[in-house]
C-alpha cells in the first residue's frame, strides 16, 4: 500500500486523466464487443488480437513513411473486410450454436491470428511514432501526451459516428432489428446473414481504430492481445449489452479505477485488481438479481 | 490375414523395433566424423526473434570452426553438428524436447536454449542424463544455485546487471549513497536483476524510493513515471524485457520525466536507438557485450570484425545474444579439445577448468557454472543528429567515451 496519491493533489489529477484518457480507449473497444454480443450472442475471445492486427496496420504505414495516425482510416476499412472475411469462413458456423462453442472458434481464430502475426511482423515488441508532443498542465507538474488526447478524441468521435449510424441508416435498424429478435426480423423481410456478417465487420473496423491509436500511445506486440478482451469483457459486463453512453462511462470508470489501483496497490496488482473487480461485480449482480427472482444469462 | 503372415508381420515389427533402439544409441555423441550437439531453440512464439539471433550465432561458429580445421580429439579432426528442435518459446515444450534429444537421438552435449526461463526448463533434464549443456542466454542467478554440476553459462548472472550502474551514480555523487527508483518486470530475470540493485544498494548506502513490479501483460506505466517525477530520484532502473525498454522511453519522453541517470535493460534487443531514435539518448544500458570491446580469438579475430562477419552472412548488426551463443561453441571445441575424449565426465571436467578468452571476452566458469570472468558493460545511447549509436562507458578499462551525466532536462533539449 502506498498513499503518496493522497498526499500529492498533482498526482491525483494526473492519474485521473490518465485513467479518463486511457478508459475512452477501452470504451471504443468494448463497445464492438457489446454490439456483436449483443446481435450474435457471441463472445469474441479474438477482440484483442483484432486491436493488435490493426495496430500492426498503422505500424506498417508507418514503417512506410505514412504518418501512423491515418491508420485510423485506413486500418477500419482494412479491418472491417477482415471482420467480415472471418464471419464468411468461421463464425456463421457457430453463429446460433451455444455461447460455449463460439468461446471455442474465437478462442482458436486468437491462437491462429496471434501467430499468423508472429510469422508476418516478427516478434519484437514494436512502436510507431506521432511525434505529437506533450500538452503540460499546472506548470509541468501534470504532462498529459498529445498522442494519448489525440486516441481519446478520435474514439469519441467514431461513437458518435456509429449511434449515429445505428439510429438513422438501414443497415443500423436492421442490425438493432436483429438484437432485439433475429427470428422476427428474418420474418419481416432482414437478411440476417448479412446482418451478421456486417455486424462482425463494424466490430473488426471498431477494433482496428484502437489498434492504430495503440501503436501510437502504447506499444504493439504479437501476444499482448489478451488483456484488451478481458478489459473489453469487464466494461460490457458492467454496462450491459447496446448501451453505449454505459459504456463510456464504465470504460472511463475502469481507466480510473486501474490508474488508482496501481498507484495505491502497486504496479504488479494493476491487471489483478481488475480481476478482482469482475468477480465483485459478477457476485454483486447475481446476488442483486436473485432479490429479484431472475437468472443471470 | 492368415496365421503365417501374422507371425510374419510380427517379426519384422520386432526386428524394426531393436534396429530402432540400437541405431538410435550407437549414433549418440559422434557420428563419424561428426560431433552431434542438441538444442531445442524458439523459433517460432514470443521469444523467435532472439532464438533466431541465438541460432545465428551458434550456426555462425560451427560453420567457423568446421571450416578452420574442427576439433582434434585423440588425433582425428572432428566437424560439429547441431541438431535443432523448434520449443515455440515454451518451458514445457523445451523440457520434453531435451529429453528427445537425449533419449533418442542421443545426443550428448547439449547447446542451451534462448531465455532463462527454457533454460531452467532444460537443466532438471540435462542435469538428470548427465549431459554437459552449454547455454549462451540464461542469465538468471538462480540456475547457478541449484548446484547443477553439468550447467556452464559463458555469460554473467542476471544480478550483475546494472550493478555497475549503481556504482557510477554513487561516484558521480561523491561517493555518497543515492536515491533509486526502480520497475522491473515479475519474472526470474528482471527480478534477479532487482536483487543486484538491492545488494549494490546496501553496499553504497543508497536508499530505494520507489519499488514497482511491472506485469508481464503491462505496456503502460504511466503511474511509476507520476511517481518517479514528483519524488526526483537519483536514479530510475527500469528492466523489463524489450516491451519494458520501449515502453520507458516512449512514456519518460512524453511525459517529460527528468532524471539525472536512467539504466535500462535490452536496449540492444529492442533496437531503442533505431525506434526512438533521439528519445531514447543518454539511457544507459547494460550489455553483456559489445563489438568495441577488445577481446580476441583465433576464429573470429576481434569483437568488430566479429560484427562484420555476422553482418556479411546474415545482414544485421550481431546483438549480444548471437555473439555469447558463437562463445559457446568454441568453449565446447576448448573442452573436448583438452578433454581428448568423448567420455561425457571427461568433457564435464575439461569444462570445468576452462580458461580462455574468446572475441566476446573472458571465460572461466564460477562453482555454480557462471561465467566469472568477464564483466558485464554498460553503453550509453549518444546522438549526432538523428544518427544515434551505443557508446560503451564503463568499465573504464573498455570505455571508449566518457559518462554524460547527469541528463538534461526535457527543456534543454532539442
Amino acid at each position: 500500500m502506498d498513499f503518496l496519491i493522497f498526499k500529492a493533489p498533482m498526482l491525483m489529477v494526473q492519474a485521473s486523466l490518465d485513467g479518463i484518457l486511457l478508459g475512452i480507449l477501452f470504451a471504443l473497444i468494448a463497445y464492438g464487443m457489446a454490439l456483436q454480443w449483443g446481435v450474435m450472442n457471441i463472445i469474441n475471445i479474438a477482440q484483442g488480437d483484432l486491436v493488435i492486427l490493426g495496430g500492426y496496420i498503422a505500424y506498417t504505414m508507418y514503417l512506410a513513411g505514412i504518418h501512423p495516425a491515418w491508420g485510423v482510416i485506413v486500418s477500419p476499412i482494412i479491418m472491417y473486410f477482415v471482420g467480415w472475411a472471418l464471419y464468411k469462413l468461421v463464425i456463421n458456423k457457430v453463429v446460433d450454436r451455444d455461447l460455449f462453442i463460439s468461446i471455442l472458434a474465437t478462442f482458436g481464430i486468437a491462437i491462429v491470428f496471434q501467430q499468423l502475426m508472429n510469422f508476418i511482423f516478427g516478434a519484437d515488441v514494436v512502436v510507431a511514432q506521432s511525434e505529437y508532443g506533450t500538452t503540460m498542465l499546472f506548470d509541468n507538474s501534470v504532462t498529459l501526451p498529445n498522442s494519448k488526447i489525440f486516441s481519446a478524441f478520435i474514439s469519441v468521435l467514431y461513437a458518435i459516428g456509429l449511434v449515429i449510424y445505428m439510429k438513422k441508416s438501414r443497415l443500423g435498424r436492421a442490425i438493432r432489428a436483429t438484437a432485439q429478435n433475429a427470428r422476427a426480423a428474418k420474418i419481416l423481410g432482414v437478411d440476417t446473414e448479412k446482418v451478421y456478417a456486417a455486424t462482425f465487420g463494424i466490430n473488426a473496423a471498431l477494433c482496428g481504430i484502437a489498434g492504430a491509436l495503440i501503436s501510437i500511445t502504447l506499444t504493439l506486440h504479437p501476444y499482448v492481445g489478451l488483456p484488451y478482451t478481458v478489459r473489453s469483457f469487464m466494461i460490457v459486463i458492467v454496462a450491459g449489452l447496446g448501451n453505449l453512453p454505459a459504456v463510456a462511462v464504465s470504460g472511463m470508470g475502469l481507466g480510473l479505477f486501474e490508474e488508482f489501483a496501481d498507484y495505491i496497490l502497486g504496479t504488479e496488482f494493476r491487471i489483478g485488481a481488475v480481476f478482482m473487480l469482475l468477480v465483485f461485480i459478477l457476485v454483486y449482480r447475481r446476488f442483486k438479481l436473485s432479490k429479484k427472482r431472475e437468472y443471470l444469462k | 490375414m492368415n496365421k503365417i503372415a501374422k507371425l510374419f508381420v510380427t517379426f519384422i515389427s520386432a526386428i524394426t523395433l531393436a534396429l530402432v533402439s540400437f541405431t538410435s544409441s550407437s549414433f549418440a555423441k559422434v557420428e563419424g566424423e561428426y560431433i552431434v550437439l542438441g538444442s531445442a531453440i524458439s523459433l517460432t512464439g514470443k521469444y523467435s526473434s532472439n532464438g533466431v539471433h541465438t541460432q545465428n550465432g551458434y550456426n555462425m561458429a560451427v560453420d567457423r570452426i568446421n571450416k578452420m580445421g574442427g576439433v582434434e580429439v585423440q588425433g582425428k579432426k572432428y566437424k560439429f553438428e547441431i541438431i535443432y528442435y523448434d520449443d515455440e518459446s515454451n518451458p514445457k515444450r523445451a523440457a520434453q524436447l531435451a529429453e528427445r534429444l537425449i533419449k533418442q537421438d542421443g545426443v550428448h552435449y547439449m547447446l542451451g536454449p534462448y531465455s532463462s526461463g527454457l533454460t531452467k526448463a532444460i537443466a532438471p533434464v540435462t542435469e538428470k542424463y548427465k549431459i554437459p549443456m552449454v547455454e549462451a542466454n540464461g542469465a538468471s542467478r538462480s540456475l547457478f544455485t541449484k548446484g547443477y554440476k553439468y550447467l556452464f553459462a559463458v555469460l554473467s548472472p542476471a544480478n550483475q546487471y546494472l550493478e555497475v550502474a549503481i556504482d557510477l551514480a554513487v561516484e558521480k555523487n561523491g561517493g555518497k549513497g543515492v536515491r533509486i527508483a526502480q520497475a522491473f518486470e515479475q519474472d526470474a530475470f528482471s527480478q534477479d536483476v532487482r536483487l543486484g540493485i538491492l545488494d549494490a544498494a546496501k553496499r553504497t548506502g543508497s536508499e530505494i524510493i520507489i519499488d514497482d513490479k511491472l506485469p508481464k501483460e503491462l505496456n503502460d506505466m504511466a503511474a511509476t513515471l507520476a511517481k518517479v517525477k514528483a519524488t526526483k530520484p537519483d536514479v530510475l532502473v527500469v528492466s523489463g524485457h524489450t516491451k519494458g525498454a520501449l515502453t520507458a522511453i516512449r512514456q519518460i519522453s512524453e511525459m517529460k520525466v527528468d532524471v539525472p541517470m536512467l539504466a535500462m535493460t535490452h536496449c540492444d534487443a529492442a533496437k531503442l536507438s533505431k525506434q526512438h531514435g533521439k528519445k531514447s539518448e543518454y539511457a544507459l544500458c547494460a550489455s553483456q557485450w559489445h563489438k568495441n570491446l577488445s577481446y580476441k580469438d583465433k576464429f573470429f579475430g576481434g569483437g568488430k570484425k566479429y560484427a562484420r562477419d555476422f553482418q556479411k552472412e546474415f545482414g544485421y548488426d550481431p546483438p549480444y545474444q548471437s555473439a555469447e551463443s558463437s562463445a559457446a561453441l568454441l568453449v565446447f571445441k576448448d573442452a573436448f579439445e583438452r578433454a581428448n575424449s568423448f567420455d561425457r565426465d571427461a568433457v564435464r571436467d575439461a569444462l570445468v577448468d576452462t580458461e580462455m578468452q574468446t572475441f566476446y571476452g573472458n571465460i572461466k566458469f564460477g562453482p555454480g557454472g557462471q561465467n566469472i570472468a568477464k564483466p558485464m558493460i554498460l553503453f550509453q545511447v549518444r546522438c549526432k543528429g538523428d544518427d544515434c549509436e551505443n557508446r560503451v562507458v564503463a568499465p573504464t578499462k573498455w570505455a571508449s567515451d566518457k559518462f554524460y551525466h547527469p541528463i538534461p532536462k526535457w527543456s534543454e533539449r532539442s
